[in-house]
């Protein structure tokens, strides 16, 4: 890959976030045309009819698109950060436990029928984020032994610890069949009615964990040669590793207690970014965060406007429409998926 | 005083023995050359040389220096290891994987200089590596792989260099190019380096000292003509040999001695 064609498929990556961005901010009930969201952003009011569109757009749609350009990312880069860590291009954001310690959160929390807010934020989301957060430590205690940590064994114990929390929110599911809707609607992730302060306070955090990662990709590319050859280039595995966990699970953890479980994006928005960028994960990175804001953006759009005025849950959108999507790139790029 | 000396190694994975009492020093301008049959410790060793494992007991000292008393950084900058096999399992271009080697002089942050590029340019152009530059190294050949990795050792700069078979999966023209490689590094920069091999030919011809590997520790270290008598051969390696001068080198040529019915006699 050479640097000016990686320089180009940046940009046309950007370019499509903002196209779709675009199509994010008309689609809907009501139908805005482009050239009138410019108008509507900037405040240049066009008449008195299109006042109600003005809200709608800015105070509706407007923090709903960004927040999903940023936990699309957020999924993006954390993928291919665990991708790289894993060396393994199967891994995805939830592999060590953070959706399923979430939804262990958000089931809890819509069960006991706990009330509260706090940045913005609501029980279940607050739940979600320490469920996630939690499980994903356990994970990672669990796999260490003294300061270093086993990948087989954290891939190991992610898949356990993710099998059984799961087991623990069906079994609750089970038991409180009056609220299985809620639940469920939670666990397919949705962005609707999400405002300005939820935004507020979780996408600086997914920046944080995105750029975090990005300032790791010089090493995340030595990683992938493997630990003996990393170590003998100075790098502290340990030290790394961990720093990856924490970038990667804040980024995801912060998404998922936003948006519940955004399933596809975090898997495929990597392997798009490595196939129009190449390897090197300063490239990779920044381009599967455009790739996976591009695609929660547009999918979020379906998901409002396919079955309007009814909503259908974002994640489910995502893996319809990620699936084959991913498969005919996969038909069409055999070749360099020979490596894997 | 040596470069790098290894005082009373012993390594250890998990229980099992890799590495019992073994002492070892190499000297600037040197190419040392670790023999022994397999499973002997030889990669056992470079890797404790090269701080990739910490030993059971023993010390590592570069200049007088305990490698494990500075930050893995600071090592990384005076040792670089070619390992033995390395995964490649993301399609980086071949000029990305060796200007890795500059990671331990540029951090994780800052960009490269025109110096790390000249450096870059040098170790492709020593392993001939130019037209390959733009590549993806998952598409490369076994050979062209060895290569790519030892030019990212090359392009660490350091002092002590640690091959692990650099040879494997070489064909005969890059055998003899890294082997003169190695040596013009050591006689006209002055690194030390450190090789493991297993053609005993080989190893007559370009080493300056052999170190002989048996049963995890040192059995012999010298001169190729002091290490590789017939005995000592037949003793680490299990079957008999007899050593004769090399027609044109005089280096001493290792033949093993095979039984009738291994020869081909009859050929139509």
């Amino acid at each position: 890959m050479t640097q000016r064609s990686a320089n180009f498929w940046m940009l046309f990556l950007a370019l499509s976030l903002l196209v779709a961005c675009t199509a994010g901010l008309g689609v809907g009930a009501v139908i805005v045309p482009p050239g009138r969201i410019w108008q509507h952003l900037t405040g240049q009011v066009v008449s008195a009819e299109h006042m109600a569109e003005a809200t709608i757009i800015r105070e509706l749609r407007l923090p709903r698109v960004i927040l999903a350009c940023f936990i699309g990312a957020g999924l993006g880069t954390a993928g291919a950060g665990y991708q790289a860590l894993f060396r393994n291009p199967l891994a995805d954001p939830f592999v060590i436990g953070a959706s399923s310690g979430a939804a262990l959160g958000a089931t809890l929390a819509i069960v006991l029928g706990w009330q509260a807010t706090a940045f913005g934020f609501g029980t279940v989301s607050l739940m979600a984020l320490a469920g996630s957060l939690a499980s994903v430590a356990l994970v990672y205690l669990i796999a260490s032994v003294g300061r270093s940590v086993s990948m087989l064994s954290l891939l190991l114990a992610g898949v356990a610890v993710s099998s059984f929390i799961s087991a623990l929110v069906s079994l609750l599911m089970f038991l409180n069949d009056e609220k299985l809707v809620t639940i469920f609607g939670w666990l397919m992730g949705s962005l609707s009615g999400r405002g300005w302060a939820v935004l507020r306070s979780s996408g600086p955090l997914i920046l944080a964990g995105s750029i975090g990662l990005w300032l790791l990709s010089r090493p995340l590319d030595v990683l992938t040669f493997g630990d003996e050859t990393a170590t003998a280039l100075g790098i502290r595995l340990g030290v790394l590793r961990g720093l990856v966990v924490v970038a990667a699970s804040l980024a995801t953890a912060v998404g998922v207690s936003a948006g519940g479980i955004i399933s596809f994006v975090g898997l495929i928005s990597p392997h798009v970014a490595r196939f129009l960028v190449g390897a090197r994960h300063a490239y990779v990175l920044p381009a599967s965060g455009l790739t996976g804001a591009t695609l929660l953006v547009v999918a979020d759009c379906v998901a409002r406007s396919a079955a309007a005025p009814a909503e259908v849950p974002v994640g489910i959108v995502t893996a319809l429409l990620g699936g084959p999507f991913f498969l005919v790139l996969l038909k069409l790029r055999q070749r360099e998926l020979g490596a894997f | 005083m040596p470069t790098l000396s290894a005082d009373n190694l012993d390594c250890r994975y998990g229980r099992r023995q890799a590495l019992d009492a073994c002492s070892l020093t190499a000297e600037a301008g040197e190419v040392l050359v670790v023999m022994g049959a397999n499973g002997s410790g030889k990669t056992t060793l470079l890797r404790a040389l090269s701080r990739s494992i910490r030993p059971h007991r023993g010390t590592v000292l570069l200049h007088e220096r305990d490698i494990w008393s500075a930050p893995a950084t600071d090592m990384a900058r005076e040792i670089a290891l070619m390992p033995q096999s390395e995964r490649r399992d993301w399609p980086l271009t071949v000029e990305e994987a060796v200007s890795l080697g500059r990671l331990p002089h540029r951090g994780w942050l800052r960009p490269l200089s025109t110096a790390d590029r000249a450096t870059i340019q040098q170790s492709l152009e020593a392993l001939a590596l130019v037209d390959l530059r733009d590549r993806p190294i998952t598409e490369l050949s076994g050979g062209e792989w060895r290569r790519v990795i030892l030019a990212r050792a090359l392009a660490q700069q350091a002092g002590v260099l640690l091959l692990d078979e650099p040879t494997n999966g070489l064909d005969l023209r890059f055998q003899v190019e890294v082997l003169r490689l190695v040596r013009q590094l050591a006689k006209q920069q002055g690194l030390s380096i450190v090789l493991t091999l297993h053609d005993l030919n080989l190893a007559a011809v370009h080493a300056d000292r052999i170190a002989l590997l048996a049963r995890r520790t040192l059995l012999a270290c010298g001169t190729p003509h002091e290490v590789l008598t017939p005995q000592r051969i037949a003793e680490t390696f299990g079957i008999p040999v007899t050593v004769i001068p090399h027609p044109v080198y005089g280096t001493p040529l290792v033949v093993p001695l095979l039984e009738e019915n291994d020869l081909v006699r009859d050929r139509p």
